[in-house]
């Protein structure tokens, strides 16, 4: 069959291959030429510098990759042994095992794992993200990934509220194991954060839809532009569903009030975003709703991942200036004292759209908007100096007199976080009761006050990285399972 | 057990209690006797026998009250003359010899019983035809007994029997039978305390006269033997030293046939075995007499009496005395040995007839006609022999027991490996080994016989290619076995890859089965046992010759027959059958192979009743087939499906194995089970342990077969090749398991139930596990079928196809949803945070951690509880400082972990004043002297483990403790391996080797293969460092206690008892998983067995094992300890992230490898670990104070204050009962629970004391001395005093060669030159026994044999076995030749000796050794470096030589010419050796029957020293070339 015969893995012993090789990244596209477009920035590794790349995991003892970096578990020691090995079809059988999407997660995940690497004590961790990624768009390439419909259908009817991570994951689970699965999305196409929160040049969401059409394949049946709770009524769901299972995502945003935020030209980050993931898919934006950073000084508030992707966008879009600002001080370049391995890493993280150019500015506290003609001009702005020990051991900070400044600003984009889920008509109609966080209350098991009725997601554990969303969303698919046959199957 | 419920019976043995069960007790000794070739008796004979006794003393043993020895005794020749006068004078008058006996009989001290006992002889002598002449009250002096004995003490009678009616040769059989009717009758009242009753001996031919006594005790206890009139002229004598500290009058030796050194490791099955045929026996010489004397075996008797049960049975039923021996206790009789055909053949015909007694044993035995004395097939007692120009023999367990004038002695020799020595009376000769065999090995046509009879698996039949099994169906049926994912890649895929199984390493932090959450396999709950002190283990590898897989199966004949048909059966060269193999039997139509077929299966629904109902079928269907003729029984789980779930087959075979014991039916048939269930070795090894004769692990071979189609092994490699691997390696596995035992053949191992059973309950053991202890309870049937019906689920879900992959698993390597570790990764993490940032609270976390893990369940101590008690401030107690003495750090050598760790770890524990080990890997000299800043890198705890690595005279010397290592948790009974391309400058330098030389370590010691020769080297250690105390460092199992008391009597001062948990730089898998058990079990069994036998308060106890916290340790305190062991845990503190990749050198955090890219890595400082043991002394001072103890003192075994956590609610763990490791001690009387005075270890009578003051002027100034003193065999480890002594003054150089010249004259004791230090020249004129030159370093010792004797001494023997053990230095020269294992694992010394024994230069790594004579065979064997010479005159040396390591050479270059020559002229200098003179004579003629022995790795190291040496010579002068250009 084989026209030449490789030889089985390559070449170097696994045991020394941590002292044999230095890790490589995935070579990402040059920043002049990537920011003209919206397409991925991250390139592929050719697939033998990926085994080398799996040869230097190192099959610890206590993988702490596995059981104490990735929320989904996977198993990181596993499948870089068959990649060494060249074993890529099982590789992606146990990847599959515990990831509904290694695509996706391939490509958008910080990789807790990677910092909980043992490798990582000395020297950098195992490329375990790229990895990942390789074995399953090898998978897709070979064919390897089909549809797995269930053998048997149990004939139990389960809505899904909501089509981000939590709700996929939860709803292929659930159809594979012979139940018929409705998954209920408010927006115009399927996938919640997934596909509109995510820039496309992080995730293109063909990749999404890849996926999206197995899933269909497999019997879950998608219904867009379905508000559930008020297109349908919590009566009729709970009528015509055996199960219900919220994943609505935290989608309500932390604003900042401040003097002047009813100013024009200050918006939150995810409108923004979503904006144009719409426009990348084809979708025209009535000119009174767009919000655009071509030719304007860019002002994002907040340091985090949302942040960064706004100025990914800002970038693209054409703004002439972009300044992203953050409350916190400067993380450190190594792990501080307090902040061992393998705990996630307080460093400063640089991403890709830091790298296409924009000012990072620490410590900073904006006091209020300042405009012209309703139209926000400045952000009026103070350093501030941060303590570790202020009231109840917790950093305090305090502001520095006189360094008070200006920014110019013709876009302002908040990405300061998001408080919780939307508890809109189908979460009040239900009575589905709320922790003080505002996130849904679950007890064991994923099953919220009302009974037959799961939560999983950031609905509940407020917002959060998209992997903890995939755990999720497994975790209440077993339950729900569980809740409908009675005893596990096996 | 009698019906009333007592603690000691009236014979003083204790009945079960706690976790003490006498059941467990061993012994050993020393055995000797004297014979008169003449015929003639002679009161001298008792008199010279008596000499030899008590010059065996130090071989036995005292016991808790200091008096009572473990019993002496003495079997002599019928003393006619004796008795007909003694009698006369009480007017019985004798029949003539021969035509009466004399039974000697103990009766109970209370006389309604011995009254009745009385009568019940007389009535079964008249009854049985013989006439009743008399009783003899045997006078006795009590006087001078130790208070047990004399409270124990049985009244002695005898009683005279006259031959009547019977035939003269009928008598002694008779006597037998009579013998057996009364024992069986007196031992059925139940309403009386018949401990005391026993019939020592009853025969027209010996007498034997024993007790509970000291060999110097015996002859004033019993003044006949004083009484010049008692005449004989042979006799036996026996001195014991038993682990059971409570020995009884009727188990001392010898026998009514034999004194016995040693031990049967197989007991069990050899028990098992003998009540198995037992319904089958039948002879004509006995008729219907035989049911009489059923069951054979007296139950409760030590192993050695059920051996002389057998014995007697054998040589009543008709074959003569050596031919029994030669069954029972067969020499190995592999290919490998060079024997007669007709020899092999009776030892193949009797392997089909019975297994091995196997075990050591030097074994001295007599019917009255003959007297002889044979070895075990590893040589592993002494057995030396002196025959005397006036017809004098005297064989005993030393030379020298006598004192011969050399010009009498005619000849000198030991007993070999396996061999016989037998002085015939009737002829007045001695019978020399091989014609004694020869002539039973012809009696009948044996060959001819096996050449007719037995059958071969292949000559069966041809099956056709089996297909391959269908990949859905072997997934379902890897599910409904529980294979995990794990398994096939860590367990099975290196076996069929590379034919050995996988190395791990860092221990076993996982839950016990029993406490596991996930389904076990049944396999799971047991625990290997293996051999500490009271036996040695084998090495599987480098003595593999000994050691054989070939069994039979088939029915079994007539045991007491011998026909051509008794050897019509199947033999199978191992016990692993291939479905090829499966089919061939099935399809067989040989008359003598009749397969029947078993499902063993039950609805896969069922619960625990369902399961008992289907073994229940199984065993009547088995009754059923055997009936009708078959005579195999194939045990099959194959047919399982939806419905039918497999029945553990372990269950299923073990069941079935005892069901058929019990009905008289198991050796009519053999089992052969076809499992999917089997797969580790552990599996093969219980199914085997418990009866199976061989098995099919059908699953694992598909397993392996689709792993190497999908190119998922290791290797690339066939599938047919990966299936021979993986059978090569379980084989390999096996023999390592037997070995660990000290077991050779799995004929003797087969239903040997060398297990502990973990975690299930009482009615399960019972029935389907007779006979294994089983000591905290556990699950039952019930839980046994959930667990198999959640596996079977697997396979069968009740919707859907089953899962494509299998269960990730998480045994070995931790992995989500799989097993529970103790070690998890937020454990790792806040320990090593706490003490980098020396943050209590993160400590407390860490602490927090495992406790609540531990309340997860993962060991046993987090089912236990504190009970409430009145708490103390938590200042009153004890400060920190004042517990740390208490911990000390485990011991891990250097070369297992790196130089930075084991000196940051000594400079910690030093600095807390705890103490640290240093492992087995001796220590740089450079950290004896403290640091510049105070700190100081010595290792308080030096270890002598096996090899003897390092072990120097200056290492002993500075040392505060020597710890003895038996045994290691993670692979106890094992030896290790330190292979070539990890022994750097540094580890060599240390272990007195030479870089890239492997370091192999023996499995055994190979100076303690028993009891006495543990108190040997205890005294050894001693002697040279009396200042320090010495330790024994033993791994818990059953019956540890009883071995820890044996040590406390062997004089350690402190005993460590080790979980089977530890860490460990590399261990098979299965050694880590599945040998030894949980600390708490050996723990609480040693303190109950040292306090009930009243010795806790003259030893110490430490603990190890997965200690981890200030609760652990409190636990560890209240059940006995008095300190605490750390190993795991201090490397976490250091940096060690649980990689378990010690034994690949790859270690990404420096602590656990020598790569010095990774040692730079090495991140640990001594701080940290201080900061742990203050963080841990800490909470445990808050666990005393909510305690209520002040000191830990008070808190040591006061295990009245654990209870068992009420809310358990495992389902699994509910049937757990811990009440017997809870037991506080019964009948201490207030007695000490812990150590609370020093062991006597009385050095101030040793020769040595005397031989420092004499020295003193060398000690003091270094001026020359001469000496010139007698010695005898009771001197022992003599100049060892005398050498440590001169290392503590001057160091490892020692004295100025020849400052001190002693000239000896005798025999010299044991362990003679023990650790000589360089500047001593000892001479030895006269012989020497064991252990010669042990961890001599440097010095000479020259043994000569008197001047004036008159035989050839190239020819006989002077010297004992093991010489220069582990020598790093000095010289030797022998002018004579020497036992077994010579010069074994030397390292430096070199020696000239004229012969010696099998396994010479084993494990050499140094030193250069000549042989002017014969070698003994594997010689060489593991010899990694070294030179030795032999004189090869027969030309047939390399056939008994072990090839594996080394070549063969001639002697050829220069320098090896020279360095022969010197060392031969050196030999002729100091002893005059008239072979040594000839050669020198005939040089040229001479040289080419030389054979130089060069170890192959050797070799290529010193060609690259050489060759480096040419390079750095090359580069010298091109640089002197450029320079003077």
């Amino acid at each position: 069959m084989r026209p030449f015969r490789l030889p089985k893995r390559c070449t170097v012993p696994k045991p020394t291959g941590f002292l044999e090789y230095t890790r490589e990244d995935a070579p990402k596209r040059p920043v002049e030429v990537r920011v003209r477009d919206f397409r991925e920035i991250e390139e592929f590794l050719p697939w033998d510098r990926v085994e080398r790349q799996a040869a230097r995991c190192m099959d610890c003892g206590i993988p702490f990759c596995h059981v104490y970096g990735c929320p989904v578990k996977n198993r990181m020691p596993d499948f870089n042994e068959l990649v060494y090995r060249r074993q890529w079809r099982r590789a992606l059988d146990i990847l599959h095992s515990t990831n509904n999407f290694p695509e996706i997660t391939g490509r958008i995940c910080p990789a807790p794992c990677e910092a909980a690497c043992t490798l990582s004590i000395h020297q950098p961790p195992v490329a375990i993200r790229l990895i990942e990624l390789e074995i399953v768009e090898r998978g897709w390439r070979e064919g390897w990934i089909q549809p797995q419909p269930a053998e048997e259908r149990t004939g139990k009817k389960v809505a899904i509220v909501g089509s981000g991570p939590a709700g996929l994951a939860a709803a292929q689970q659930l159809g594979r194991n012979g139940h018929e699965v409705v998954v209920f999305e408010k927006a115009d196409r399927i996938g919640g954060i997934l596909r509109y929160g995510i820039p496309d040049f992080k995730l293109e969401k063909w990749i999404l839809d890849r996926r999206l059409n197995q899933m269909r394949e497999e019997g879950v049946r998608f219904e867009t532009g379905v508000d559930a709770g008020t297109d349908l009524s919590p009566r009729y769901l709970q009528r015509t569903f055996d199960a219900i299972l919220i994943t609505a995502g935290a989608s309500r945003p932390r604003d900042l009030n401040i003097p002047g935020r009813d100013l024009g030209g200050i918006h939150f980050a995810m409108d923004f975003l979503v904006q144009q993931n719409k426009r990348n898919a084809g979708d025209r934006i009535p000119k009174e709703q767009e919000i655009l950073a071509s030719g304007k000084k860019v002002v994002v508030i907040g340091g985090g991942d949302t942040g960064s992707d706004c100025v990914g966008t800002s970038r693209r879009q054409g703004a002439i200036d972009i300044c992203q600002i953050e409350i916190l001080p400067k993380p450190a370049d190594v792990r501080p004292a307090d902040n061992p391995w393998p705990v996630w890493p307080k460093v400063l993280k640089t991403s890709t759209s830091h790298e296409e150019g924009c000012t990072r500015l620490w410590s900073i506290l904006t006091r209020e908007f300042l405009g012209e003609g309703g139209q926000v001009k400045k952000l009026h702005c103070v350093k501030l100096e941060w303590t570790d020990t202020g009231q109840s051991g917790k950093p305090a900070f305090r502001e520095i007199p006189g360094s008070d400044f200006e920014l110019n600003a013709d876009l302002v984009l908040l990405s300061l976080g998001f408080l919780h889920t939307e508890h809109g008509p189908l979460v009040e109609g239900l009575k589905i009761s709320a922790d003080n966080a505002g996130n849904l209350a679950v007890q064991e098991g994923h099953r919220t006050s009302v009974p037959g009725i799961f939560a999983a997601g950031d609905c509940v554990l407020g917002a959060s990285l998209v992997v903890r969303a995939i755990m999720q969303g497994r975790e209440a698919a077993a339950d729900v399972d569980r809740y409908l046959m009675g005893k596990e199957n096996y | 057990m009698n019906g009333f419920n007592i603690e000691r019976r009236a014979d003083g043995t204790l009945t079960p209690y706690g976790l003490y069960d006498p059941a467990n007790g061993h012994d050993s000794c020393g055995v000797g006797f004297v014979a008169q070739l003449d015929g003639q008796p002679r009161h001298s004979v008792v008199q010279d026998v008596l000499r030899v006794l008590i010059n065996l003393e130090h071989r036995g043993a005292i016991g808790g009250d200091k008096t009572t020895g473990d019993g002496a005794g003495l079997l002599l020749q019928m003393p006619d003359l004796f008795f007909r006068q003694v009698c006369e004078d009480q007017r019985l008058i004798l029949p003539a010899l021969n035509d009466y006996a004399v039974a000697m009989v103990f009766l109970p001290t209370d006389t309604v019983p011995a009254e009745r006992a009385m009568k019940v002889f007389e009535s079964a002598v008249q009854q049985e035809g013989c006439e009743v002449l008399g009783w003899r009250t045997v006078p006795t002096v009590s006087a001078g007994l130790g208070e047990f004995a004399r409270s124990t003490q049985p009244e002695i009678r005898q009683l005279f029997v006259g031959r009547g009616a019977v035939a003269p040769e009928q008598f002694e059989r008779k006597l037998y039978v009579i013998r057996r009717v009364v024992e069986k009758e007196v031992a059925g009242w139940l309403d009386q305390d018949t401990s005391q009753f026993y019939v020592p001996s009853f025969s027209s031919r010996t007498v034997n006269y024993k007790g509970l006594l000291t060999g110097t005790q015996l002859a004033s206890f019993y003044p006949d033997l004083s009484d010049p009139r008692l005449a004989c002229s042979f006799s036996v004598v026996h001195q014991r030293y038993s682990t059971n500290t409570f020995p009884s009058w009727n188990l001392a030796q010898p026998f009514r046939f034999l004194g016995h050194n040693g031990e049967i490791n197989t007991l069990r099955g050899n028990i098992n075995a003998m009540k198995a045929r037992e319904a089958t026996l039948e002879s004509d010489l006995f008729g219907p007499d035989l049911e009489k004397i059923k069951p054979v075996i007296v139950e409760g008797g030590s192993d050695s009496a059920i051996f002389d049960n057998v014995l007697e049975l054998l040589v009543a039923a008709g074959r003569s005395l050596p031919h029994a021996v030669m069954m029972m206790i067969p020499e190995a009789w592999g290919s490998k040995f060079h024997i007669s055909e007709d020899k092999r053949a009776f030892y193949e015909y009797h392997a089909a007839i019975m297994e091995p007694w196997d075990g050591p044993a030097a074994l001295i035995f007599t019917d009255g006609r003959y007297i002889g004395g044979t070895l075990d097939r590893n040589g592993l007692r002494p057995a030396r022999y002196t025959v005397t120009r006036d017809g004098m023999v005297v064989m005993a367990s030393e030379t020298g027991v006598l004192e011969i004038a050399g010009d009498r002695i005619l000849r000198c020799g030991r007993l070999q490996p396996g061999r016989m020595f037998l002085v015939d009376l009737a002829q007045h000769r001695i019978v020399p080994d091989n014609e004694v065999k020869a002539k039973i090995s012809r009696h009948r046509p044996y060959r001819h016989w096996l050449k007719d009879h037995v059958i071969g698996l292949r000559g069966l039949f041809v099956p056709p290619q089996i297909p391959k099994e269908d990949p859905d169906i072997l997934r379902r049926k890897q599910h409904a076995f529980g294979y995990t994912d794990e398994e096939l890649k860590r367990v099975l895929s290196p076996m069929a890859s590379r034919g050995q199984e996988a190395v791990g390493s860092m221990g076993n932090d996982a839950a016990p089965a029993v406490l596991s959450n996930r389904p076990q396999l049944l396999f799971s709950y047991f625990k290997q046992l293996f051999a500490q002190v009271t036996n040695p283990p084998i090495d599987p590898l480098r003595e593999e010759l000994v050691m054989s897989l070939t069994g039979f199966v088939g029915r079994e004949k007539n045991l007491l027959g011998e026909t051509p048909e008794h050897c019509a059966r199947l033999k199978l060269p191992h016990p692993l059958l291939t479905p090829q193999d499966m089919m061939r039997l099935r399809q067989t139509t040989h008359p003598d192979i009749i397969p029947a077929e078993i499902d063993t299966l039950f609805p896969a629904d069922g619960n625990g009743e369902a399961l008992a109902e289907a073994l229940d079928t199984i065993f009547r269907r088995a009754e059923r087939h055997i009936r009708n003729d078959a005579t195999i029984l194939i045990l099959t789980d194959r047919r399982s499906d939806r419905e039918h779930a497999p029945i553990p087959a372990l269950l299923a075979a073990a069941g079935l194995h005892h069901h058929l014991i019990r009905k008289g039916l198991r050796t009519s048939a053999s089992l052969v089970v076809e499992t999917g269930e089997a797969r580790e070795i552990m599996h093969f090894a219980l199914l085997l342990g418990y009866g199976t004769n061989a098995i099919c692990p059908y699953v694992a071979l598909s397993s392996i077969r689709e792993m190497a189609d999908l190119g998922l092994l290791e290797e690339e490699i066939k599938a047919d090749q990966a299936v021979d691997a993986y059978i090569t390696a379980i084989k390999k596995g096996l023999l390592k398991t037997f070995s660990r035992l000290g077991i050779s053949t799995v004929r003797s191992y087969l239903g040997a139930q060398m297990f502990e059973a973990v975690g299930l309950n009482r009615s399960v053991v019972d029935r389907y596990f007779c006979g294994t202890a089983s000591r905290i309870g556990g699950i039952s049937l019930n839980e046994i079928a959930a667990e198999t019906r959640a596996r079977h689920r697997r396979g069968f879900p009740l919707r859907g196809k089953p899962a494509p992959l299998l269960d990730p698993g998480g045994d070995y390597h931790i992995r989500n949803g799989g097993e529970k570790h103790l070690m998890s990764p937020e454990v790792v993490y806040h320990l090593q945070y706490a003490v980098r940032a020396n943050c209590e609270k993160a400590y407390r976390e860490f602490s927090r951690l495992v406790n609540e893990q531990s309340h997860g369940c993962a060991t046993l101590r987090s089912l236990f509880r504190f009970k409430k008690t009145e708490p103390i401030p938590v200042e009153e107690v004890e400060p920190v400082e004042a517990i740390f003495p208490r911990f000390v750090s485990a011991a891990m050598s250097f070369g297992s972990i790196s130089r930075e760790a084991h000196e940051t770890i000594a400079i910690a524990m030093n600095r807390l004043g705890a103490n640290s080990n240093s492992g087995e890997g001796g220590e740089d000299p450079a950290r004896y002297y403290p640091l510049p800043n105070g700190d100081s890198k010595r290792s308080n705890i030096k270890q002598v483990a096996s090899a003897r690595f390092g072990v120097t005279t200056e290492y002993i010397v500075q040392s505060k403790e020597l710890q003895i290592k038996i045994a290691q948790g993670a692979k106890p009974g094992e030896g290790g391996q330190l292979p070539g391309h990890k022994v750097n400058e540094d580890i060599a330098r240390v272990r007195h080797t030479i870089p890239g030389v492997t370091l192999i370590s023996p499995p055994p010691h190979h100076d303690i293969y028993s009891i006495e020769d543990l108190s040997q080297l205890i005294f050894d250690l001693k002697a040279v460092n009396p200042n320090a105390r010495i330790s024994v460092k033993l791994v818990s199992e059953a019956g540890v206690g009883t071995v820890a008391a044996a040590v406390a009597k062997a004089k350690a001062d402190m005993v460590l008892i080790s979980g089977y948990d530890g860490g460990t730089g590399a261990s098979p898998l299965t050694s880590i998983k599945h040998a030894g058990l949980p600390w708490e079990l050996g723990l609480a069994e040693t303190q109950q067995t040292l306090v009930n036998n009243r010795l806790r308060d003259r030893i110490r106890v430490q603990v190890d094992g997965q200690l981890r916290t200030g609760r652990d340790v409190a636990i560890a305190a209240l059940m006995g300890a008095e300190e605490f062991g750390f190993g795991t845990v201090v490397l976490v503190t250091l940096g060690c992230v649980m990689m378990r990749k010690c034994h690949l050198n790859t270690c990404p955090v420096g602590v656990a490898t020598q790569d010095p890219e990774l040692r730079r890595r090495f991140g640990g400082t001594p701080e940290y670990v201080e900061r742990y043991f203050r963080f841990l002394a800490q909470e445990l001072r808050e666990y005393m104070a909510q305690l209520g103890f002040r000191t830990l003192d008070g808190m040591i075994g006061r295990v009245d204050l654990l209870e068992v956590e009420p809310a358990i609610d495992h389902w699994k763990a509910r049937g757990l009962d811990f009440s017997a490791i809870l037991a506080p001690p019964r009948n201490t009387n207030g007695g000490p629970l812990r150590c609370i005075r020093r062991q006597e270890h009385e050095l101030n009578k040793a020769l040595d004391c005397q031989l420092i003051r004499l020295c003193t002027p060398a000690l003091e100034n270094g001026e020359p001395v001469q000496l010139e003193m007698p010695i005898r065999n009771v001197h022992r480890t003599v100049c060892g005093m005398l050498s440590g002594e001169i290392a503590r003054r001057y160091g490892a150089k020692g004295l100025p060669d020849n400052t001190i010249q002693i000239r000896f004259e005798g025999s010299a004791g044991q362990s003679f030159g023990m650790a000589l230090a360089p500047g001593i020249t000892a001479c030895i004129v006269g012989d020497a026994n064991d252990y010669l030159g042990k961890s001599m370093s440097g010095g000479r010792i020259v043994l000569v044999p008197p001047a004036n004797v008159t035989y050839l001494p190239h020819e006989n023997v002077i010297g004992g076995n093991v010489f220069l053990y582990g020598a790093t230095g000095g010289e030797l020269y022998v002018y004579g030749i020497v036992g077994e294992r010579f010069a074994i694992r030397n390292s430096g010394a070199s020696a000239v000796v004229e012969g010696v024994g099998d396994h010479g230069c084993e494990y050499m790594t140094g030193g250069v050794v000549v042989i002017l004579g014969p070698t003994g065979s594997n010689f060489a064997a593991g010899m990694s470096g070294g030179i030795a010479y032999v004189y090869d005159e027969t030309q047939l040396f390399d056939t008994r030589c072990n090839l594996d390591m080394v070549d063969l050479e001639s002697v050829w270059t220069v320098e090896d010419k020279q360095q022969l020559r010197t060392m031969i002229e050196q030999h002729v200098r100091y002893t005059g050796s008239i072979r040594g003179k000839m050669i020198l004579d005939n040089w040229e003629s001479q040289l080419p029957l030389f054979v130089k022995v060069m170890p192959i790795e050797y070799r290529k190291v010193l060609e690259r020293m050489r060759l480096q040496q040419h390079l750095d010579d090359e580069t010298v002068s091109a640089t002197e070339e450029v320079y003077r250009a």
